[in-house]
């Protein structure tokens, strides 16, 4: 008896002491999994590579990624949304300032705050390789740079037209798969980034990350070579493809997912099989260091910060105002000053014509005066020059 | 888990007056104050023209040297702030337009744009580049607008050499310090619109910004939104000068497409909000409607009793004014809303107004036209004509005549600048007079150049833009103007300043043109090299095999079945099968 109440003793002993112990078991493999990813920042380059009307669902493919790449909490100052046409303002958009998603005008993924970097004629291959480098001229604005470090996460949203190992740009030029993988790899021996997403959808879109071969790359793509992603619905108001088939379930996939939400890239992985794409979706994992069903897809698409939570206070000091200068009113005399005439006539009938500089002459009036005075000295010689002179 | 509390850090303000330190904690007297106003006008044709004008005012100067840099901003945004001082501008007036000002229709608009972008900027005296600071600056608006103004570059900048004088303050005028640049083809929509409100000092959330609502605004006949910076006098004595920020935005809409074909516009019709409140940092908030031509035209309620009466634009006009700043223009349900109803029909006829269009016909020559109409019955007056065309349209100035009533008039200024291939553009300025109720029409020939297949587009068979022409004016005004400059004057009625009451100053624009340049085909490469090279392969590739290779008979080897019975045939020492 005395010996079974010592064991029940003993039990409870234990599990007091065990039970803080697997507490804090559980802190630690909880706090081991939040700073397991080593990233602090997150970056996005999402890319629309076609131009004119009808190519209306490439835009709304990029729109929708930006939307939810914004949503989980990646700041515009942190995107570089590239967009070759503009499809909301186009004349032929019936209801301007949209870009819709859904038929039926149901989602409007271009917002009321949107941001885009490059538009136009500026989505160019250089472009595009110069932002993934960091090699822009120095005059080029932050909110056109790239501006990642060996910290960030970029995720690289590419949609277009595309073939087998090549994406069409602008209808005037292309991107080679090779290409796109150098352009990683100087990202990696540059140090920009730690992890990298790269989503591709276009057709035959496995292609492009064959040839990757710098660590920590992740890639997903549309299609495998030898098959077309295909387009998803139309719009009979709006009279084209509003989506493809891909991102379309990709954007209904990431509107389930919210900042603190769990999914990982398993879970990406199955968005559209074969039943609803059409195509077969691929993916490519070897070179990435990480189990991929510990990824989480905040780690990319989200903006998760970590936050260090301190009890200390801080005094916050009060403004310094710089002492007020007062002139004195009066002392000096200032002249009083005056608006311009917008259209003196008498003053410009009567402008002098401006004084041109003189330029030395130009290299080929040099080398004609050269040429004409060989000649003459060929023909006449020197010793001639006393008689015409 | 213990609750964390923010403690609040009291500060003692030392309020005493300086017999001991000489540092006084008074709070600074306000130096910039905001004013924002909107401006209704129903157009004769049925649709109606909003104008949105905000306007920060600030007495500091960036470009003064020796004192220490401007670092804290209040009511001025930081960014163009900076913007300021590092590229020592002494005026910027941008501009994004998308749609085509109908000056027969509408008459003139308040603050004229052409369609695309336009920038102008006259540089502060000390600076010595001003080439490398027009590149850069217009890199950097480039970003802060998400336009792609770092197209402007030397082949589309030009140097006026008498129009855009200063619209603020200055007494240098040496045109070197100026530069004009337009893209015709820049898109304006919500994205360039988005960080336009992002520099209002109350955003889109209060004030009249709220009615900005891109849906609405893009689905209009004409949508302009401009940013306009000069030095102007801070009093009527003008000793010193204050820096005044105005932006602008102007859009017209159709009774058709937004109108629902009914000639009646409310606020909510128009934006799909109405106000409920004034910005809280305004000084001043105030909606004008144009009611000069109530009641035989439209009719308005809420009515007001507060009438203004401003001379613009030679006219003057009659406003219902309504103050955003007094509780009770919003009424019981706390939201303001306007509504206009058409009454009847009538025509308009602007004094001044312009078109251009190109005529000839195929792919080598061409002919500009320009044609300006002067609508006054007896009174004659000046313009200054400023067209800058792209070096790839090669004008021949020889064939240049300006006719007016079927006789050659010849202008009193021509300052013409030829342009050099891939350099610089063409310039050609001149000061016409134009006779009272008159057509006068400027034609010049020119040829189109090859350009190089890497210079076109990647959609050329659309066309390039040439931008539009700019004609300034001092058009005879049917009312004496005011030439003192008051800070209640209304915003719209301030912006150029009045030099004599006679006339006012306009601007007009013209359409920009499109024109289609000899375009190669550009699968054409491609197809020459595959035909090329299978010709080669097959008729090159036979003829060097004929020639270097020999042929020789090769057997065949025998079946299984021969083969081994020549082995059984060889041990037996028998002669071996064929």
């Amino acid at each position: 008896m005395d010996y079974y109440n010592l064991m029940r003793i003993f039990a409870f002993i234990h599990l007091l002491v065990s039970i803080p112990h697997g507490y804090s078991n559980y802190v630690e493999t909880k706090a081991g999994q939040f700073f397991s990813s080593g990233h602090t920042n997150n970056w996005a380059v999402l890319v629309c590579t076609s131009r004119f009307w009808f190519n209306y669902r490439h835009v709304a493919n990029t729109l929708s990624v930006y939307r939810s790449v914004k949503r989980l909490g990646i700041p515009d100052s942190h995107i570089v949304l590239m967009l070759a046409d503009d499809m909301a303002c186009n004349y032929r958009n019936p209801k301007p300032a949209t870009v819709f998603s859904h038929k039926n005008m149901e989602l409007n993924v271009y917002g009321d705050d949107v941001e885009v970097d490059y538009r136009g004629y500026e989505v160019t291959v250089e472009n595009f390789l110069r932002v993934l480098t960091g090699r822009l001229p120095p005059s080029t604005p932050r909110s056109k740079r790239l501006l990642s470090d060996d910290r960030s996460n970029i995720l690289i949203y590419l949609t277009g037209h595309g073939g087998n190992g090549f994406l069409k740009f602008q209808d005037s030029e292309e991107i080679s798969n090779m290409e796109l993988a150098d352009a990683f790899e100087q990202m990696w021996q540059k140090r920009r980034y730690n992890e990298l997403l790269f989503i591709i959808d276009t057709c035959q879109g496995a292609s492009m990350y064959e040839r990757f071969y710098s660590p920590n790359l992740m890639a997903l793509a549309s299609s495998q070579v030898g098959e077309d992603s295909l387009s998803h619905q139309p719009d009979l108001a709006i009279g084209v493809h509003l989506m493809d088939k891909y991102t379309f379930y990709l954007l209904e996939f990431l509107e389930e997912v919210h900042p603190a939400s769990q999914a990982n890239m398993n879970d990406l992985f199955k968005v559209c099989p074969q039943s609803q794409c059409v195509s077969t979706p691929g993916h490519r994992t070897d070179l990435f260091q990480r189990d991929p069903g510990s990824v989480l897809i905040t780690d990319f698409f989200g903006s998760v910060r970590k936050v260090e939570i301190t009890k200390d206070t801080i005094n916050l000091t009060s403004p310094v105002e710089p002492p007020i200068q007062r002139s004195g009113s009066g002392d000096i005399q200032i002249e009083s000053l005056t608006y311009v005439d917008q259209l003196p006539v008498a003053e410009i009938i009567h402008q002098k014509p401006k004084q041109k500089d003189w330029h030395p002459p130009d290299g080929f009036i040099l080398g004609l005066w050269t040429l004409i005075l060989l000649v003459f000295f060929q023909t006449y010689g020197i010793k001639h020059l006393k008689h015409i002179f | 888990m213990n609750e964390r509390q923010w403690q609040s850090t009291d500060v003692e303000v030392n309020r005493s007056d300086g017999t001991k330190n000489s540092e006084t904690f008074t709070p600074a007297p306000a130096k910039d104050q905001f004013q924002e106003e909107l401006v209704i006008r129903p157009l004769h044709s049925g649709d109606i023209y909003a104008s949105f004008q905000f306007r920060t005012l600030w007495d500091t100067d960036f470009l003064q040297e020796g004192q220490k840099k401007v670092s804290h901003y209040r009511l001025f945004p930081k960014s163009l702030g900076q913007v300021l001082s590092k590229f020592s501008v002494q005026e910027l007036h941008i501009s994004f337009t998308q749609g085509f000002w109908r000056t027969m229709q509408w008459g003139q608009p308040f603050i004229p744009s052409p369609p695309g972008a336009e920038l102008w900027v006259w540089f502060h005296h000390t600076v010595s580049d001003v080439d490398g600071n027009w590149k850069e600056l217009t890199n950097v608006l480039s970003g802060i607008f998400c336009a792609s103004l770092n197209f402007i570059d030397m082949t589309n900048t030009v140097q006026p050499s008498a129009s855009f004088k200063p619209l603020g303050l200055g007494n240098a005028t040496d045109h070197r310090f100026l530069r004009y640049a337009t893209l015709p083809r820049e898109i304006v929509c919500t994205e360039n619109l988005t960080p336009w409100k992002k520099l209002l000092p109350c955003g889109s959330k209060a004030g009249l910004a709220v009615l900005m609502k891109s849906e609405k605004l893009f689905h209009s006949s004409f949508h302009s939104q401009a940013v306009h910076i000069r030095p102007i006098c801070q009093d009527e004595q003008c000793t010193s000068k204050a820096w005044e920020l105005r932006q602008t935005l102007n859009v017209v809409f159709d009774h058709y497409t937004s109108g629902q074909g009914k000639k009646e516009w409310s606020l909510f019709k128009m934006f799909s909000r109405t106000l409920t409140e004034a910005c809280p940092l305004a000084s001043s908030s105030k909606v004008y409607v144009d009611i000069t031509d109530n009641p035989e035209l439209f009719e308005l309620s809420p009515a007001t009793p507060l009438l203004s009466q401003a001379v613009v634009l030679g006219d003057r006009r009659t406003y219902s004014v309504y103050d955003l700043t007094r509780a009770e223009t919003f009424g019981q349900l706390r939201s303001f809303n306007l509504l206009l109803r058409w009454k009847g029909d009538n025509m308009l006829r602007p004094l001044l107004h312009a078109e251009r269009y190109v005529a000839g016909f195929g792919l080598q020559t061409g002919e500009i036209h320009t044609v300006i109409y002067n609508n006054h019955p007896y009174r004659a007056f000046p313009v200054l004509l400023m067209d800058s065309v792209p070096w790839y349209l090669q004008l021949y100035i020889h064939t240049l005549t300006v006719t007016s009533k079927s006789r050659d008039n010849k202008p009193s200024y021509i300052h013409y600048q030829p342009a050099k291939d891939r350099h610089r553009p063409h310039l050609l300025e001149m000061l016409i007079q134009l006779p009272p109720h008159s057509m006068t029409e400027v034609t010049v020939q020119f040829e189109r150049a090859l350009l190089k297949w890497t210079e076109y587009t990647p959609d050329p068979n659309h066309g390039f833009y040439v931008g539009s022409s700019v004609i300034s004016a001092l058009v005879p005004s049917m009312v004496a103007m005011s030439t003192n400059f008051t800070q209640d004057q209304p915003l719209f009625s301030s912006f150029v300043p009045v030099k004599e009451e006679s006339s006012y100053f306009v601007r007009v624009y013209t359409e920009p043109l499109l024109v289609n340049l000899p375009t190669p085909d550009f699968s054409m490469p491609y197809n020459v090299i595959c035909l090329t090279c299978t010709v080669v392969a097959v008729g090159y590739g036979s003829f060097y095999n004929l020639l270097t290779r020999t042929f020789q008979v090769d057997e065949p080897s025998p079946p299984l079945a021969k083969r081994l019975a020549n082995f059984i045939r060889r041990i037996r020492g028998v002669p071996l099968l064929a």
